[in-house]
């Protein structure tokens, strides 16, 4: 160990530029779409669109921290985007029949967490690949939100629902709260709690845990479970926000979700990564999208370019893994 | 059977006992698939709409031959439905514009680039194939939207929507099309060097690696194999539908992953083979022929290819271990 300390490369290495190289994608995307955007357009660094931004990424980023806890454990959630949708559509439906708010909340987080059980069990205890769990999970929550609202959007929300997005507390708006809110509850459950020991130790190495004897399928169905009720509370500022809610709101946002986790620093493999790196990933993201509109770029342009960072960015993440 | 009165490796064993399972459960879901429809719907029994399933059945097979090699090997291909759709809107676009044959071969250069692309992505690039693929979903997906601007391309060349509608000597063309391609790679996967490296690979990559077979080319032609088919898939799908627009592709993912998995090819790689995902698509067009005649609402159908995919990996993976636990 001494030698090593002592060898002039290593002596010589600063800080800042051993945290430069080891710095998530994200900080560097982030960094450049901010000084692009100031310079080019002079929309971007206004208070209202700031806040525009931080209230677009409020959804994103709440679905992008239950993703890390998934990714974390070597597995991924493709049916976030349809399962936000579901919820979405189920809560509307349940408000605009007149029944009570908690009541319609409550089933919305059940739902989310009923699919999340769905695809927990049969990653956790069946032993299916993830993706192509969630890929079916996919189709069967996509059909069934499409089934309620027979393809139509649910409109005429109450007012009061509103307030999910619209809502100010302390001077704050509603979804920063919520947004702040999941990263409190799953940076506890992530560094403090025998939930997160696991989660870490299921994508580190399972084998490891399951020769010890440690029994962690319980632990690994909460990991989707606590994605899928992330997703369902996500929902409401996203249907509150629309005004509306639409089975398709969600397509595409899982994409999103990943991008940021990867983005983020999290990687595919041995459950290396955090969920304080998946807030900037998310901001890259929201700024990314927020940055092309600004610029003038379509929406078509703006989903292969996405595509693009995300093959980038994991790219760039398996060579950094090769080199170290 | 206990493992020293069995005569066959273990590994042979399990291999044969989740075939076993994989044939007799499939034989099984299209008797009583085939029976409930005959008894629900008057139509069904017909020449007809025999043709009809055959038809679905071939486009079915076509759109999830290139992923089952893909699945062969271990790795998975979600671009296959955006990248379909891309070639089908530049093909279209050609065509309708009066050439035929550019029509044709940008179909199939779409598809052999992006397929390409994927396979380095996923070799040279060390991307996982699932993160790999979903990138290059949603590039094909953003292209085909701009390349398109929400237009609907209609009216192909008659010569050309031969090969989607009509028949020679009373068979449908796409089913000869689909005999063709399943011959052509029953032969690659199980009488080449290529087809016993994609099991290799599929059934232990580092025993393959080790083995000095070159694993990236392999894989990487394998994915652009996948992609290429997927360019020819999109011409037969045009030529049957007669327009092409944005989305037609987005719809197809599921249902070629449907197919693989019913076809009962293991998502983990070397276990399953073409010929199976043919008898996957023939369970597919009979699912998708019986929610057609009982009047089932189209909303279901990416409900019901969910749960297809679902259950049938899971009753592999129960099924095939139950057996495997019997014969140790």
């Amino acid at each position: 160990m001494s030698e090593a300390a002592l060898h002039p490369q290593l002596i010589r290495r600063s800080a800042t530029l051993v945290w430069a190289r080891k710095a998530p994608g994200a900080f560097y995307l982030l960094a450049l779409m901010g000084i692009v955007l100031t310079i080019w357009t002079p929309g971007f660094f206004t208070a209202a669109n700031l806040t525009n931004v931080a209230l677009q990424v409020a959804v994103l980023t709440i679905v992008a921290l239950g993703m890390t806890l998934v990714i974390l454990t070597e597995g991924i959630d493709l049916s976030l985007g349809p399962v936000l949708g579901l919820c979405g559509v189920a809560a509307s439906l349940m408000v605009v029949a007149g029944y009570p708010l908690p009541a319609a909340v409550a089933a919305a987080i059940g739902i989310g967490g009923a699919l999340g059980l769905l695809n927990g069990s049969l990653v956790a205890v069946a032993g299916m690949p993830p993706f192509i769990v969630t890929l079916g999970t996919f189709g069967i929550a996509q059909s069934i939100a499409t089934v309620l609202t027979r393809g139509d959007s649910v409109v005429q929300l109450p007012a009061y629902y509103r307030w999910f997005n619209d809502g100010v507390f302390l001077a704050i708006p509603v979804p920063i709260w919520a947004t702040a809110a999941a990263f409190a509850l799953t940076w506890v459950l992530l560094y403090e709690t025998k939930f997160g020991r696991y989660v870490f130790a299921i994508g580190g190495n399972r084998e490891a845990l399951k020769l010890a004897g440690t029994r962690v399928a319980a632990y690994h169905i909460g990991v989707y479970v606590y994605a899928g009720v992330l997703t369902a509370i996500a929902s409401f500022i996203m249907t509150a926000r629309m005004n509306a809610a639409h089975p398709t709101i969600g397509v595409g946002l899982e994409f999103d979700a990943i991008a940021a986790v990867i983005l983020g620093g999290t990687s595919f493999e041995k459950g290396n990564g955090g969920i304080a790196g998946t807030i900037v990933g998310a901001l890259a993201v929201g700024v990314l999208r927020n940055g092309l509109n600004l610029l003038g770029v379509g929406t078509e342009w703006q989903v292969a370019c996405v595509g693009v960072v995300i093959i980038t960015a994991v790219g760039i993440d398996s060579i950094r893994a090769l080199n170290s | 059977m206990s493992a020293e009165t069995s005569p066959l490796p273990a590994g042979l064993a399990r291999r044969i006992d989740h075939g076993v399972f994989v044939v007799l459960s499939r034989l099984f879901a299209i008797s009583v698939l085939v029976v409930a429809l005959a008894i629900l719907s008057p139509q069904f029994l017909s020449w007809g709409n025999f043709a009809n399933v055959m038809r679905q059945a071939s486009v079915q097979f076509l759109m999830a031959a290139g992923l089952t090699i893909v699945v062969l090997t271990g790795g998975i291909d979600l671009a296959l439905g955006a990248i379909l759709g891309l070639a089908a809107c530049l093909s279209a676009s050609l065509m309708s514009q009066g050439h035929l044959a550019w029509g044709i071969l940008a179909a199939l250069a779409v598809g052999l680039a992006a397929g390409s692309a994927n396979g380095l992505l996923v070799t040279f690039g060390r991307i996982p194939p699932f993160i790999a693929t979903y990138g290059m979903l949603w590039i094909a997906h953003g292209l085909g939207y701009v390349f398109m601007k929400g237009e609907v391309i209609y009216g192909l060349p008659a010569g050309f929507r031969f090969i989607g509608t009509g028949f020679v000597l009373g068979i449908p063309v796409p089913v000869i099309i689909a005999a063709i391609v399943l011959l052509a790679l029953h032969v690659m996967l199980h009488g080449t060097v290529l087809g016993r490296a994609i099991y290799a690979i599929g059934g232990n990559p580092g025993a393959a690696r080790l083995s000095g077979m070159p694993v990236r080319t392999r894989l990487a032609f394998v994915y652009a194999l996948c992609g290429l088919l997927s360019g020819f898939a999109a011409l037969v799908v045009i030529a049957r539908v007669n327009a092409a627009d944005s989305g037609i592709g987005e719809d197809l993912l599921l249902p070629a992953i449907a197919t693989v998995c019913l076809g009962g090819t293991s998502l983990f790689g070397g276990v399953g083979g073409i010929a199976g995902t043919a008898i996957g698509a023939v369970i597919l067009a009979l699912v998708l022929n019986g929610m057609n005649l009982l009047g089932v609402q189209t909303f279901w159908q990416s409900g019901v290819m969910g749960a297809i995919i679902l259950v049938s990996v899971l009753a592999d993976q129960v099924g095939g271990s139950k057996l495997v636990g019997k014969s140790t």
